[in-house]
């Protein structure tokens, strides 16, 4: 099978011998959880319990009539002690449900288990999908069920699951789809008839021939699932990236995959929709990476959302003594943290702990023009071109040159030998040509 | 963990690329020219080479001081500019010639426009014309082993003499002291494409372009080729990142243009030489280059 790729893009260090051969394990049961009210990108949630109530695991515990959200559950059974906020992952400060645990756990959550998906239609595959809180869990969590409900004037022909794990150091995705390949399978099943797909493809970077090897072998009696190999380049897991490798198709500027008929998935979500529908369990727990240099004993953890994530970095034998820099997500476009009390939420893929050696102090030096920016731009954007006209507020050059189109993969900021923190720079170009439309409408 | 943790924004490795190692490494790269040039015009060459680094090192830091910058001159890059002007050098330069190049060329050259990052020209370039324009005779003396001898160019636009294109090629020739040894050059940019710090399409186009245009207008295209400054132009000059465009197509088109007016000048120019010239000015179009070729993100409708 000839590894497919996109154009362009850069080859970091991989670094995912540290824990690609660990089997995923359950994290110790905490005491506490603490679950952040917004875990998914749309509507905010209205809390359903309150302070005293009792509750038991899988239990919804916030929701809303919006279509583009998705609930939120109880990891644990237990009592809830107290509502307030909580700095998340991603910096953000949100209202967060804090639930001592009781003695044991009693999974309640509603929701029916299907043995198959014959007796199931496409809708209520999606309302299994909804109540179930299942997002994107490679770290953009966005309600899945939002991306598999298709429009009447388009049309799906195929469903990719994205086995890439393009972010070095992770291996969530890679021990998902060594052990539980059949699930991964089902879930991809129920996603493609939730979007009425006819096809199914499974990508995955050459760079984990035992997750390739797996996945083969679960599909080898599907018909119209294939397992498609991608040459291993950052960032090969970007759905539009994906999308270009494997069909040949651009998803349009500002539009989405639906647009040119596919919808992307991450191949730890399929099992999760899998989980939901055969085992009536909504998605109150999920796989991570703890790993690092920084990391005594990296290895892969089950755990429930709201676990601190000070206590996964315990069981993993704590932080080293020159540990310098903890990630939540990958080193390419996770978010550095300024400490360890904030819980894992529903996107949280990997937590990586980079030792002083690993952490430069890069000082940026003016740009040289070197063009490596330009060369490793998977968007095909002109970097540095983009940064100086966001330094200068030059808005309506941002917007020619397609500043929105950026997906923040860092692939620029990796090459700059000046070190310029192009994506930064980014950020705030988006944000400029994004206040100018706010002002126009 | 007794310190505190570090918090930046993604992406949180880099590669191992710094301004540094590429300045450094363009250096090594025209070791080769250099040894090439200490063989052909021996302690001659040692001396001007030295000088005029020294003497672009030295404006850079004064520029530096004066400006209470950060004193950058170990990032090599005035290293690498002193050393390409040196290059273009004839060898019977006076020393003091070659220093005041230097300093014309970082100062006017590069510090002006801001230092490192912000010069339109290639500051080399910019020492070489001042040269040019103040001491064209000093310029324009070409002395091997001692008997001035007239550069395989002006031999051929004055009197029709053609040079053997072995010597051509290796380095037996009256000329500068980098322009003689395409041999040597050539060697030089092979090390520095293995490290990917060169752009090839720039070189390719522009002396694509001179082989080409010489041959349709009939003249031998082998010879101009591998006389005069192309070879040092095409592959360190042109190639010169602040100064030339960051696209692809920007590349070819700098460097077909570069071909082009090099042919023009050659053969129907005042000067034997047209190198310098050219690649001055493509450099005035980068700006304009880089606007008119930006490529089609991926999925833009235009
Ligand atoms: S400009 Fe945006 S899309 Fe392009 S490499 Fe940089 S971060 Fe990635
Ligand atoms: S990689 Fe850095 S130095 Fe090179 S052109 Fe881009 S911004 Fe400038």
């Amino acid at each position: 099978m000839k590894a497919l790729t996109f154009k362009q893009g850069i080859h970091p260090e991989y670094n995912k011998d540290l824990t690609k051969d660990k089997p995923l394990k359950n994290a110790k049961r905490p005491e506490e959880v603490i679950i952040p009210l917004k875990q998914h990108i749309g509507a905010p949630l209205k809390v359903l319990v309150s302070k005293g109530d009792q509750v038991d695991m899988g239990q919804k515990i916030a929701d809303s009539d919006s279509f583009v959200c998705a609930p939120i559950h109880a990891s644990v059974s237990g009592t809830v002690k107290e509502i307030r906020k909580v700095t998340d992952p991603g910096g953000n400060i949100v209202d967060a449900v804090v639930i001592e645990a009781a003695e044991e756990d009693f999974l309640n959550s509603g929701l029916e288990k299907h043995e198959s998906l014959d007796q199931l239609d496409a809708a209520q595959i999606r309302k299994i999908i909804r109540e179930a809180g299942i997002v994107g869990m490679g770290g953009a969590m966005f309600p899945t069920h939002v991306k598999v409900s298709v429009p009447d004037d388009k049309n799906v022909d195929y469903v990719i699951l994205n086995g890439a794990e393009c972010e070095p150091y992770l291996t969530v995705d890679h021990r998902v789809m060594v052990e539980r390949p059949k699930s991964i399978v089902f879930g991809l099943k129920a996603l493609m008839k939730a979007a009425s797909a006819p096809k199914g493809i499974i990508g995955i970077e050459e760079n984990k021939p035992e997750a390739i090897e797996s996945m083969q072998d679960a599909v080898k009696d599907e018909e119209n699932i294939e397992v498609q190999a991608l040459e291993t380049k950052y960032p090969q897991g970007g759905e539009k990236m994906l999308i270009e490798a494997i069909l040949g198709r651009e998803v349009p500027a500002g539009g989405l995959p639906l647009d040119v008929g596919v919808v992307v998935n991450n191949t730890s979500t399929a099992a999760a929709v899998a989980d939901a529908i055969r085992d009536g369990k909504p998605l109150y727990e999920r796989s991570i990476s703890i790993t690092g240099r920084g990391i005594n004993s990296p290895q892969n953890l089950i755990y429930r959302i709201g676990t601190n994530i000070g206590d996964l970095v315990e069981e993993a034998g704590g932080l080293k003594e020159d540990a310098a820099k903890v990630i939540t997500g990958g080193p390419m476009m996770g978010a550095a943290q300024k400490h360890l009390n904030i819980p894992g939420v529903k996107g949280t893929s990997g937590i990586l702990v980079l030792v002083r050696d690993e952490v430069e102090d890069y000082e940026p030096s003016p740009c040289i023009n070197c063009a490596k920016c330009v060369d490793a731009c998977p968007m095909f954007l002109m970097p540095t071109q983009l940064v100086n006209y966001a330094k200068n507020d030059m808005v309506d050059e941002l917007e020619e040159w397609q500043v929105l189109s950026c997906i923040e993969c860092g692939s620029c900021s990796f090459v700059c030998p000046a070190k310029i923190p192009l994506v930064h720079h980014l950020r705030l170009g988006k944000a400029q040509v994004m206040a100018k439309k706010r002002e126009e409408n | 963990m007794n310190n505190e943790l570090i918090v930046t924004s993604s992406p949180h490795v880099r590669a191992r690329d710094s301004v540094q190692k590429i300045m450094w490494s363009v250096v090594i790269a025209l070791l080769p020219a250099v040894f090439a040039a200490v063989y052909f015009f021996k302690a001659r060459a040692i001396s001007v080479i030295l000088t005029a680094v020294a003497g672009a090192v030295l404006t850079e830091y004064i520029f530096q001081k004066i400006r209470n910058k950060k004193i950058a001159v170990k990032d090599g890059s005035a290293v690498v500019t002193g050393l390409l002007l040196a290059l273009t050098l004839p060898p019977s330069i006076p020393l003091w010639t070659a220093f005041f190049g230097s300093v014309v060329a970082i100062g006017l050259g590069k510090q002006v426009f801001g230092g490192i990052g912000q010069n339109p020209f290639n500051p080399a370039l910019v020492g070489r014309a001042f040269l040019t324009a103040a001491y064209p005779v000093l310029m324009t003396t070409w002395t091997v082993d001692g008997v001035s001898s007239a550069t395989p160019l002006s031999q051929m636009k004055m009197d029709g003499i053609a040079t053997d294109t072995w010597n051509l090629f290796v380095g037996q020739i009256g000329g500068s002291l980098g322009e003689t040894s395409a041999l040597a050059l050539l060697l030089g940019f092979a090390y520095l494409l293995y490290k990917g710090y060169v752009n090839w399409r720039i070189p390719l186009a522009m002396v694509g372009t001179v082989f080409l245009g010489t041959f349709a207008f009939g003249v031998d295209p082998i010879f101009h080729l591998f006389a005069g400054g192309l070879m040092l132009g095409a592959l360190f000059m042109a190639t010169d990142m602040v100064s030339s465009p960051t696209t692809k197509l920007g590349r070819w088109i700098f460097g077909i243009g570069a071909g082009l007016l090099v042919v023009i000048i050659r053969l129907w120019g005042g000067y034997p030489e047209g190198v310098m010239y050219s690649i001055l000015l493509m450099n005035t179009a980068v700006p304009l280059i880089n606007r008119y070729t930006r490529p089609r993100s991926l999925g833009e409708v235009r």
